[in-house]
């Protein structure tokens, strides 16, 4: 089968089978924040972004920023699979000497447009991107992906207040609406809602989508060009594998041997559903 | 006497180098009128963002701007930056060898009357410990010019910081700042005193209070803390045999240590850190606070004297 038939739903399941497998090949990483927007991924990397792998500095690129730096599992996984650096290596992920840091480090990885890891960072970094756009009057788009538990940081709320503050309107926001963080649920540990109309607040048009609908992700992330819009995906926890699902054990911890084997099984099978 | 404060030097190279530099863009926290960006703001409004009371946001954008391609001054009081926005300067703006140059106003005790909450004492040991990050403090108008312009000629991060009070010319107007270089304002034998910023001057004061008491006291500007001139330290060091450093910072992490850290493996050179002690300062003018925490070129001469005979 070519690689150009293999349908985009096809890739994400592909994808989430290579996450589950590095990450349990790596014995550590945050496996069920990855599996949560690998479809939001999959869509930005394969349909909407236009961006050349083989010139990661094409001056005309839109730019992605992983804010929620710690779903690197996924982010490498599109990476890999879009060209920006052979498959095979994505077996190094958090081994030592390898380029797949445990977070996104933008010194090692092409690809990675700043380093991420640290919460709350990343959209002040692509509002900043965005602002340069502005400036140099360039038509790409810049797209971060945040993750829910995340917006507890009051940096995302400085810097989705500096944007409307400065008209961009070159930017879009994906929150990763997965409903958990470390200790428990978004509404337990730090309320976020009413989320929606917080972003509204704050200057930014929302659109709130199914963030496993393919087609509702694409058309959402296409629409937002030339906006300042912040798109609240709801997801679910570890997407795809049934034990997985809403199992906030795997948030910082991958399968072990005989889950991922399991896990991969599962996948497969929905896989072959699909021919 | 004619005097100049390194902030409003700042203020002014800025423009000038604006007018020529069209990839140069500014930033402040809503303090342009006292680290004086504002003068950068008026001539050049389109390259000046002001981000408001949000540090932490301040250097997430200008390290996102800085990714295309551009070069970006940040400014805010030294106790804001990096105190306030620690993790976004080393996890953003380092981490991804962002060029921008940090440059602070208010630094340490001169800052006077606002007393402890703006009065910064940490911030070179903050700065110092990230790595990449090369970290400067100017003793004067003339050299917090020719340093600003260096740090924008060199692409990646710097930490530059800056005082409230106006200073006197210490370096004649050919001087040109070099990273990496101390340099030797006045000869002596028995001890080396080793400073930056506005205790150069205090050092030089000091310097000519202990002649009077037959001390000969070497005097050398160290504006660039990192790096630091490791040869010249460890010269001087071994020709007088003692080293007196003196900075407007705590005692622990700043120029002292980093001075004492270049000597760690020399034998038989004395080293007393002069600065402030291990805690937090309060209000009162500069010169008053000068003297009660043994700052002063009077305190210093009084406090070396002891060690010397």
């Amino acid at each position: 089968m070519s690689n150009k038939s293999i349908t985009l739903k096809r890739q994400s399941n592909i994808a989430r089978q290579k996450i589950i497998e590095v990450t349990t090949e790596a014995e550590s990483g945050h496996l069920a924040g990855s599996l949560s927007c690998i479809d939001i991924l999959v869509v930005l990397y394969f349909k909407v972004l236009k961006h050349n792998p083989k010139k990661p500095n094409w001056e005309k690129r839109d730019r992605f920023i992983l804010s929620k730096g710690h779903a690197a599992p996924a982010f490498y996984t599109v990476l890999a699979m879009s060209g920006y650096f052979p498959e095979e290596e994505l077996s190094t992920l958090r081994k030592i000497d390898s380029r797949l840091q445990g977070h996104p480090d933008c010194k090692k990885l092409p690809g990675v447009e700043i380093s991420t890891g640290s919460l709350g960072q990343g959209l002040s970094s692509a509002t900043g991107m965005a602002l340069g756009y502005k400036y140099d009057n360039k038509e790409g788009q810049i797209y971060c992906l945040v993750g829910d538990g995340e917006c507890d940081e009051g940096q995302i709320w400085e810097a989705a207040m500096f944007a409307s503050s400065n008209g961009l309107e070159n930017i879009t926001v994906i929150i990763d609406r997965n409903g958990y963080q470390i200790d428990g649920r978004t509404e337990e540990v730090l309320k976020l809602e009413p989320f929606e109309s917080k972003w509204n607040s704050f200057g930014w048009e929302t659109k709130e989508i199914d963030g496993h609908n393919l087609e509702e992700i694409q058309k959402s992330l296409q629409n937002s060009r030339g906006r300042r819009v912040a798109i609240i995906a709801n997801t679910v926890k570890g997407k795809g594998v049934s034990f997985l699902e809403n199992n906030n054990k795997y948030h910082s911890k991958p399968c072990c041997r005989e889950d991922c084997k399991e896990a991969v099984d599962e996948l497969c099978k929905k896989l072959e559903l699909m021919e | 006497m004619n005097l100049k404060s390194t902030r409003d030097a700042y203020g002014e190279v800025l423009v000038e180098i604006g007018d020529k530099k069209k990839d140069l863009f500014v930033m402040d926290a809503d303090l342009s009128m006292s680290t004086k960006t504002c003068f950068f703001a008026k001539k050049y409004p389109e390259r000046f963002f002001n981000a408001g009371i949000a540090e932490q946001n301040m250097i997430g954008i200008a390290s996102g701007l800085s990714k295309t391609n551009k070069t970006v001054i940040i400014s805010t009081l030294a106790i804001f930056a990096p105190g306030r926005s620690y993790d976004q300067i080393r996890n953003t703006l380092v981490h991804s060898n962002c060029n921008v140059k940090i440059v602070v106003t208010h630094a340490g005790l001169s800052i006077g009357k606002d007393g402890s909450s703006h009065q910064s004492f940490e911030d070179i040991a903050l700065a110092r410990v990230i790595p990449n990050l090369n970290v400067i403090v100017p003793c004067d108008a003339i050299e917090t010019k020719t340093a600003i312009k260096a740090a924008i000629e060199t692409p990646g991060p710097y930490y530059i910081r800056l005082g409230r009070p106006e200073v006197s010319y210490i370096n004649n107007k050919d001087y040109k700042f070099s990273l990496g270089k101390g340099h030797i304002l006045r000869k002596g034998n028995d001890i080396t005193m080793i400073g930056c910023g506005i205790m150069v001057f205090e050092m030089l004061e000091a310097a000519k209070i202990l002649e009077r008491i037959n001390i000969s006291a070497e005097v050398i500007n160290m504006p660039s803390i990192k790096p630091i001139d490791k040869d010249l330290i460890k010269k001087c060091a071994k020709k007088t045999g003692s080293v007196f450093t003196c900075e407007e910072h705590s005692v622990i992490g700043g120029l002292g240590s980093a001075v004492l850290e270049v000597l760690e493996e020399e034998k038989n050179i004395f080293l007393k850190r002069i600065g402030i002690e291990d805690t937090f300062g309060e209000s009162g003018s500069p010169k008053e606070l000068f003297e009660k925490y043994g700052l002063s070129a009077a305190k210093m001469a009084e406090n070396i004297k002891k060690y010397v005979n």
